[in-house]
């Protein structure tokens, strides 16, 4: 097991350098930052200034090491925007977004694996369609307009809830509501899909042929197994919404790292974007390498490959 | 099929019949039996006869949508048809236990071999995991598995086929039940293996006196290790009665096919050809009448479409419109 998780951790670096690598030329690629940075009514001089400023003028790799050594040590250079360091604007948004993942991912397990093992125990019963329309009302719904109808309703017209903002617990519901029933779909479908076939299995024949009883049967002997799809399912999802939540961060006005992102795409503010890239990148490459140990973990056939 | 002792599960018209889209299949069509303490009774016929049924109906783990009925069905004075599933769950494995046929996939993946065979005593026993330990490594060791011990915090994907119908063996003793149903226990593993397993599982049962239904096609096992025998087809018993009597003196013309297609020692000449059954099973869908075989029975005449007598003396019994199974018509002594 120790040496999985080694071997897995090993992997999760190479994955991060590379992501990373590509990442910071990616955003070369895209123009000339110094020429972006300039404005357009800049004359040849000011850009080439500009670049000898900001260090452009230099080879690219010797950029990229600095660039990586510095953000090793939490330094992501200064917004061209905000004249603030980078890192204390990530950090200050990021709160916001994690709350808002952590929530919205566990809000989305646990309705979404309970429905899918109580659709899977009766097909085709009332529970199974309840469950099948949800799922798929929540697939077919966008997730701004559904955030705009609990705007309305629970914000406006009942008054329960406050329709914006971050400053307490109670903002955080009707987001997490929108973001959790984005992810709850997908991954109630795959635990009835993984239950049904894991309750034909042979094994849970022979559970039952022991005697053992019918909580014992779903929850030890079978969800065990059904749940391992859905932890790697869970862990992509995880990494989704800490770095994609923007259309439910603009909606609910939540600044977090989503809207950060957006906005400073828009303004062509380089370390942000650059920074903010390498944060969501790590989060994917985390919650993969937490879904690997878990599963291995749950299903001992994986420690071996 | 009435013996005087009152026996440890004594089954009597029990009949399955499953709903489809096309009609009611009649997979099981009224089977009587009786089983004593000790004893073994091979259930032998071709796939999709209800052997299997039969067992998981016995063991009350059909399907749901597959509906049961009997006149009787009893364990041991407990009737199994009114059981409650709280009754049945508690049969289960402690008094009753059953090995399937596919050992490498019967066993939990999640699991180590040692928390499975623990887990069939606890269920049933208010024991300490050390005993439920002790008494997992004691089995292991009897199902012929060295090195026990250390093979308790092994999975099964880690263990050869042998080794995982090993373990189930051990896991349906660990309450030391006095039934255990095995349908087809060697039918998955290699033939080499087959032998081995076989002759454990029967050394075992006869050792701890406990009463076994082994479910069979293989006629050569049936032979070495039976008490009593029952040929099905096509979900009847059609001919049911102790092991020499059903092999010295087969009634039945399905079970003189069923014999004529293996060698026998002593009877086959070198070079002969090996019978067969020409003919398919039947379609069990809809009402069925008379004898099931007689599409394929060379002796059939118009009276297999009515109702079939039972004929033959307790306990050695056949279902056939001819008095002798048409035995003197195949030249067999009567």
């Amino acid at each position: 097991m120790l040496q999985f998780i080694l071997k897995r951790l090993g992997l999760a670096v190479l994955v991060a350098l590379t992501v990373s690598f590509i990442s910071f030329s990616l955003l070369f690629l895209s123009g000339d930052p110094a020429a972006a940075l300039a404005g357009e009514t800049a004359s040849g001089e000011d850009i080439e200034a500009l670049r000898r400023v900001y260090g452009f003028d230099r080879p690219m790799l010797v950029q990229y090491g600095e660039w990586l050594w510095q953000a090793l040590q939490g330094n992501f250079g200064e917004s061209y925007y905000f004249k603030l360091p980078v890192a204390s604007l990530i950090a200050d948004r990021l709160s916001v977004t994690m709350t808002l993942g952590v929530c919205g991912i566990t809000f989305a397990l646990l309705t979404a694996v309970p429905l899918g093992v109580a659709a899977a125990i009766k097909p085709n019963s009332l529970i199974d369609r309840v469950a099948l329309f949800l799922s798929v009302a929540g697939q077919a719904m966008p997730s701004f307009w559904f955030g705009l109808i609990l705007i309305v309703l629970f914000g406006i017209q009942l008054g329960w809830l406050p329709p914006s903002g971050a400053s307490t617990w109670r903002h955080f519901i009707m987001p997490t509501i929108v973001l959790g029933y984005y992810a709850m779909p997908a991954i109630m479908r795959l635990t009835r899909a993984g239950m049904l076939e894991v309750l034909n299995s042979d094994y849970i024949r022979t559970a039952r042929a022991k005697g053992a009883g019918e909580g014992r049967v779903l929850f030890k002997h079978a969800l065990r197994n059904a749940i391992i799809p859905v932890v790697s399912l869970a862990a992509v999802q995880m990494g989704f919404m800490l770095g994609g939540s923007i259309v439910v961060e603009s909606v609910f006005a939540l600044h977090g790292a989503g809207y950060l992102a957006w906005e400073s795409i828009a303004r062509n503010d380089l370390p942000t974007v650059q920074a903010l890239i390498l944060i969501f990148s790590m989060f994917y490459i985390i919650f993969t390498f937490l879904a690997d140990v878990l599963n291995a973990w749950l299903d001992p056939r994986m420690r071996s490959s | 099929m009435n013996d005087t002792a009152t026996p440890l599960l004594g089954v009597r018209g029990l009949t399955l019949d499953i709903p489809m889209s096309s009609g009611v299949l009649h997979a099981v069509r009224g089977i009587d039996f009786d089983l004593h303490r000790g004893e073994t009774l091979c259930i032998v016929g071709e796939s999709g006869s209800g052997k299997s049924l039969t067992s998981l109906a016995i063991m009350g783990l059909l399907d749901k949508n597959i509906r049961r009925s009997a006149e009787r069905m009893e364990f041991d004075g407990i009737d199994l048809l009114s059981a409650s599933r709280r009754q049945m769950r508690s049969l289960r494995g402690d008094r009753i236990a059953m090995i399937f046929q596919e050992p490498m996939t019967s066993l939990n993946p999640a699991y180590t071999i040692g928390d499975q065979l623990m887990e069939a005593l606890r269920l049933h026993r208010n024991v300490s995991r050390e005993k439920a330990r002790a008494r997992a490594v004691e089995l292991l060791e009897k199902v012929g598995i060295t090195a026990a011990a250390s093979r308790l915090g092994q999975y099964p994907h880690q263990l050869s086929g042998g080794l995982r119908q090993r373990v189930v063996i051990a896991m349906a003793l660990m309450c030391e039940p006095e039934l255990i149903i095995a349908d087809e226990p060697t039918t998955a593993l290699d033939v080499t293996i087959q032998a081995q397993i076989l002759s454990l599982l029967v050394e075992l049962t006869r050792e701890m006196g406990v009463a076994m239904i082994l479910i069979t096609h293989d006629l050569g096992v049936v032979a070495r290790v039976a008490d009593k025998v029952g040929v099905m087809y096509a979900g009847e018993l059609v001919e049911t009665g102790p092991a020499a009597d059903v092999f010295g003196k087969p009634l039945h013309p399905y079970t003189r096919g069923l014999l004529r297609c293996i060698p026998q020692p002593g009877k086959t000449q070198r070079g002969a050809e090996l019978g067969t059954i020409p003919g398919i099973v039947p379609s069990l869908i809809g009402d069925v009448q008379g004898c099931a075989f007689r599409t394929r029975c060379p002796h059939a005449i118009d009276a297999c479409r009515d109702a079939i007598p039972e004929r033959g003396t307790p306990p050695h019994e056949f279902l056939c419109v001819h008095p002798d199974g048409a035995r003197a018509a195949e030249g067999e002594p009567a």
